[in-house]
């Protein structure tokens, strides 16, 4: 492979400094075997521009940091591989999220309100019996469970969604699938009712309008379309039933 | 001045942090848990094979007991553990990986009926009961007599992260992420929280808590090349060290990973050799089974990773872009095997470096990956030299691991160590907390922070932040690695010596305010540094060579001279340095003796054959 040298445009703005206007930043990088955008933001970082802010922990796609538009695309930079781009790339934050300094977004903050929204646990009136052995569950259960529970809570989901993009209350695509998770696992005592209550709302569920952006873009492979499906089915059923 | 008080500060919201925060929080304390990073995103949730605990599910797990965790444990540790706390926690174990299914982890269950799997370069089978059925499965791992590690696909650390994380969402545990503490508030006897530095705006403010827990993982990126998440720079550590009064344990103790993907560096799990992967060389022969004709891929990950690099010498690496390596091939355990339980494994090895696991072998060699040492507790959790301090998971030592932690016991000291701490700092709040928040004090604490923030945006200095890190990580991986002698442990602590006087004259590139991440790396490079002396400089002492720790000038372990932990304290802010101290590990059941894998060179202590 010819080496490249790789353009990058990113997006530079820090809310700490409002009177400086937001712009478009232009680096260059000598492309190397298997690198990644992790790699080249780090080493921008070090060589070129050490103000440069952007998120990553795991660095391999497993904790969800570096959710980011990439060429317009919510995708996580450590799993791009540069030999996937063009010549020129554009990166810009992902939308929803609140913006905290050039690409960086806090999804934590947005994922914590979530879990308290809905209830993100196992709620159960049996207590923790330290001498039982642990209750019989079937193998194919949890590994479908996990499934679900594989979601690393990125956001791109969130940011590739129609609706959420217009909407601030819509719960997005991650939400119904933590619920999801909890729905499927009998652990969990809550009442289809109960989860109707959280997930059978216009901001929920109902608020979904199906372009699937989400179930596209997962860079997990979650299967979202399916659970999306599934929870609407279960959500319309328990509306009909009635309260 | 803003100030957060709280009962608790939990400092890391890692496994360990948020276990100590919830049961905390169940006892009815006010508790806040301060993160880099949101709590999910902690370096727990890269942990893939699985956590050990004696249950006895499977049909490879019958005849396993508490008492033979314990022996693995211990041999795993070459003797360098404390074995009081070893005993607390197999007894603990089962328990743990109970609550956290009652909590809501998917583990894997038992499927009656017969299974194949693949050891020692065969295929073998055996028949999972019917009674067993639904409980939770295990797996084999390294340096283990049973397979004992419970598990959910490769995804264990995730799956529990994300479940302890509902929990404190459910019990109330306050979370502020994107904070970080840059140094501990105390008053010489007794801790009171930390001086914390917002990551969004760069504002510092104390954290006054009657109990802090240090919880902030590993610090294996001061090596550069590392399995560990990027933020694991040892900050907690730092900041406990730097007080002058905690000491760290063991700091030389540093676990390199046998199995680390070229070139990224990224974990691969010993869950691929414990469901039966090989390790080949660039003749594709399984070249383990020459070195340890008994464990072969499964001897513990310090014997495994000095075997390979030693068959690398031999001039049997596998020549490559990125230097020289081994395979590691799971191709034999099938499509399902590999896309259900090593599915993350896979899904990485196919995005990161275009290898297909299912076709082709994948590149590794040993790469730094846990740091035995940390902060000294005692069997509480509670650090030495400060009350109402206390560590959990990692970043402590309160040493169940020795020179050596076996995998699998990592993911489950977090859960041990959390409770622990947990608890235990509920007692002490309860019944001993004994102390002041001086007004004064508080803001001086403060005050010398925002002093040294001034002084790097001021300037003045004339060394590159990064070009120094550089540095460091170039010093530890040339001279303090899998193979050390006497006089490359010399020269990096020569070369960190003077790192660490050119770090007190740092110079920004960029203008340093509010969130600026290059006076973050700033404010924490002299502390690294710090560490990167205790590990040199506890190497260089240590003339034994005893788990991970390998002298090539001194092969055998001294239990004569050397059965003993480093604890190394920076006592004065101007040394250069750390003040080395000694102590006797806890040896209450297991006498040294023979691990039954390695090279086992030893030297009896006085009067013992």
């Amino acid at each position: 492979m010819a080496q490249r040298r790789l353009q990058l445009e990113i997006y530079r703005y820090d809310p700490n400094d409002p009177q400086t206007a937001p712009r478009m930043d232009r680096f260059e990088i000598d492309e190397e075997p298997m690198m990644n955008l992790f790699t080249v933001l780090t080493r921008i970082r070090e060589e070129q521009d050490p103000s440069l802010m952007f998120d990553f922990s795991c660095r391999a796609a497993v904790c969800g940091s570096c959710g980011m538009l990439i060429n317009g695309k919510p995708q996580l930079a450590c799993q791009t591989l540069t030999q996937t781009l063009p010549k020129k790339t554009t990166l810009h934050p992902l939308p929803v999220f609140r913006h905290v300094g050039d690409l960086g977004v806090d999804t934590g903050t947005w994922f914590r309100t979530m879990y308290e929204n809905i209830g993100s646990w196992v709620h159960t009136e049996e207590e923790f019996d330290p001498q039982a052995i642990e209750q019989r569950l079937p193998n194919d259960l949890m590994l479908e469970i996990y499934e679900l529970e594989r979601c690393i809570e990125c956001g791109c989901c969130v940011a590739a969604c129609g609706t959420a993009n217009v909407r601030d209350d819509f719960v997005g695509a991650v939400t119904v699938n933590r619920l999801a998770r909890f729905m499927i696992d009998p652990r969990d005592q809550r009442t289809n009712l109960q989860y109707y209550d959280v997930m059978g709302t216009d901001d929920g569920i109902f608020g979904c309008m199906g372009l699937l952006g989400c179930d596209d873009i997962c860079p997990k492979e979650i299967p979202l379309q399916k659970t999306l499906a599934m929870v609407r089915r279960k959500m319309a059923m328990t509306g009909l039933k009635g309260k | 001045m803003e100030k957060v008080l709280t009962d608790v500060l939990v400092i890391g919201g890692g496994l360990a942090g948020e276990r100590a925060a919830v049961e905390a929080a169940m006892r009815g304390c006010d508790v806040t848990v301060i993160s880099l990073i949101p709590a999910r995103r902690s370096h727990s949730c890269a942990a893939q094979g699985g956590m050990q605990a004696a249950l006895g599910n499977t049909a490879k797990a019958e005849g396993d007991s508490v008492d033979v965790h314990f022996n693995d444990t211990v041999k795993g540790s070459d003797w360098g553990a404390d074995q009081d706390r070893i005993r607390l926690f197999v007894e603990a174990m089962p328990q743990v990986v109970r609550q956290m299914d009652h909590w809501g982890v998917p583990w894997n269950r038992v499927v009656p009926g017969k299974f194949t799997f693949h050891k020692r370069g065969q295929k073998h089978e055996a028949e999972d009961r019917q009674e067993k059925a639904g409980l939770i499965t295990q797996r084999d791992f390294g340096g283990v007599s049973y397979w004992r590690c419970a598990y959910t696909a490769d995804g264990t650390g995730h799956t529990l992260l994300y479940t302890m994380d509902n929990v404190a969402a459910k019990f109330g545990v306050k979370i502020h992420d994107r904070v970080e503490a840059v140094a501990l508030i105390h008053d010489g006897q007794n801790c009171l929280g930390a001086v914390v530095r917002d990551l969004r705006d760069g504002s510092l403010r104390p954290y006054l808590a009657k109990a802090t827990v240090i919880a902030t993982g590993g610090f294996g990126r001061i090596y550069g090349k590392s399995t560990n998440a990027i933020q694991n720079e040892g900050t907690g550590c730092i900041i406990a060290q730097d007080t002058g009064l905690v000491p760290l344990g063991n700091m030389e103790a540093i676990q390199f990973h046998p199995t680390a993907l070229v070139p990224v560096w990224i974990l691969i799990t010993e869950g691929c050799r414990g469901d039966g992967g090989y390790l080949l060389d660039r003749d594709n022969h399984r070249f383990m089974a020459d070195y340890e004709p008994e464990k072969q891929e499964l001897a513990s990950r310090d014997v495994v990773s000095r075997r390979m690099i030693q068959h690398i010498r031999a001039g049997k690496g596998v020549e490559g872009p990125y230097g020289q390596h081994l395979w590691l091939d799971i191709r034999h355990l099938g499509r399902r095997h590999l896309e259900t339980r090593l599915r993350e494994v896979t899904d990485i090895c196919r995005h990161f470096i275009g290898v297909d696991p299912l076709t082709e072998p994948v590149p590794v060699l040993p790469t730094q990956h846990y740091s035995m040492g940390g902060v000294r507790t005692d069997i509480d959790c509670a650090a030495y030299g400060l009350r109402g301090l206390y560590a959990a998971g990692e970043a402590g030592c309160w040493d169940m691991h020795g020179f050596n932690r076996l995998g699998g016991n990592s993911l489950a000291e977090t859960l041990v160590t959390g409770w622990i701490a947990g608890t235990k700092l509920c007692d002490y709040i309860e019944k001993d907390f004994d102390a002041a928040f001086a007004p004064k004090l508080i803001e001086e604490a403060v005050r010398a922070q925002q002093a040294r923030i001034d002084g790097l945006i001021k300037g003045g200095g004339d060394e590159n932040v990064y070009q120094l890190r550089k540095e460091m990580e170039d010093a530890l991986l040339d001279n303090v690695h899998i193979f050390r002698n006497g006089p490359q442990l010399e020269k990096a602590v020569n070369e960190l010596k003077d790192l660490h006087a050119r770090s007190r004259k740092l110079k920004l590139e960029s203008h340093g305010k509010w969130a600026n991440p290059e006076l973050s790396m700033a404010l924490k490079l002299p502390g690294m540094i710090r560490l990167a002396l205790s590990i040199a400089y506890g190497g260089l002492k240590r003339t034994e060579s005893r788990g991970s720790h390998y002298r090539e000038d001194f092969p055998a372990r001294d239990d004569q001279n050397w059965l003993k932990r480093t604890l190394a304290y920076w006592k004065q802010p101007d040394d250069e340095l750390p003040t080395l101290e000694y102590e006797a590990p806890v040896i209450t059941e297991s006498p040294p003796g023979s691990r039954g894998y390695g090279e086992s060179q030893v030297i009896p202590a006085e009067g013992k054959k």
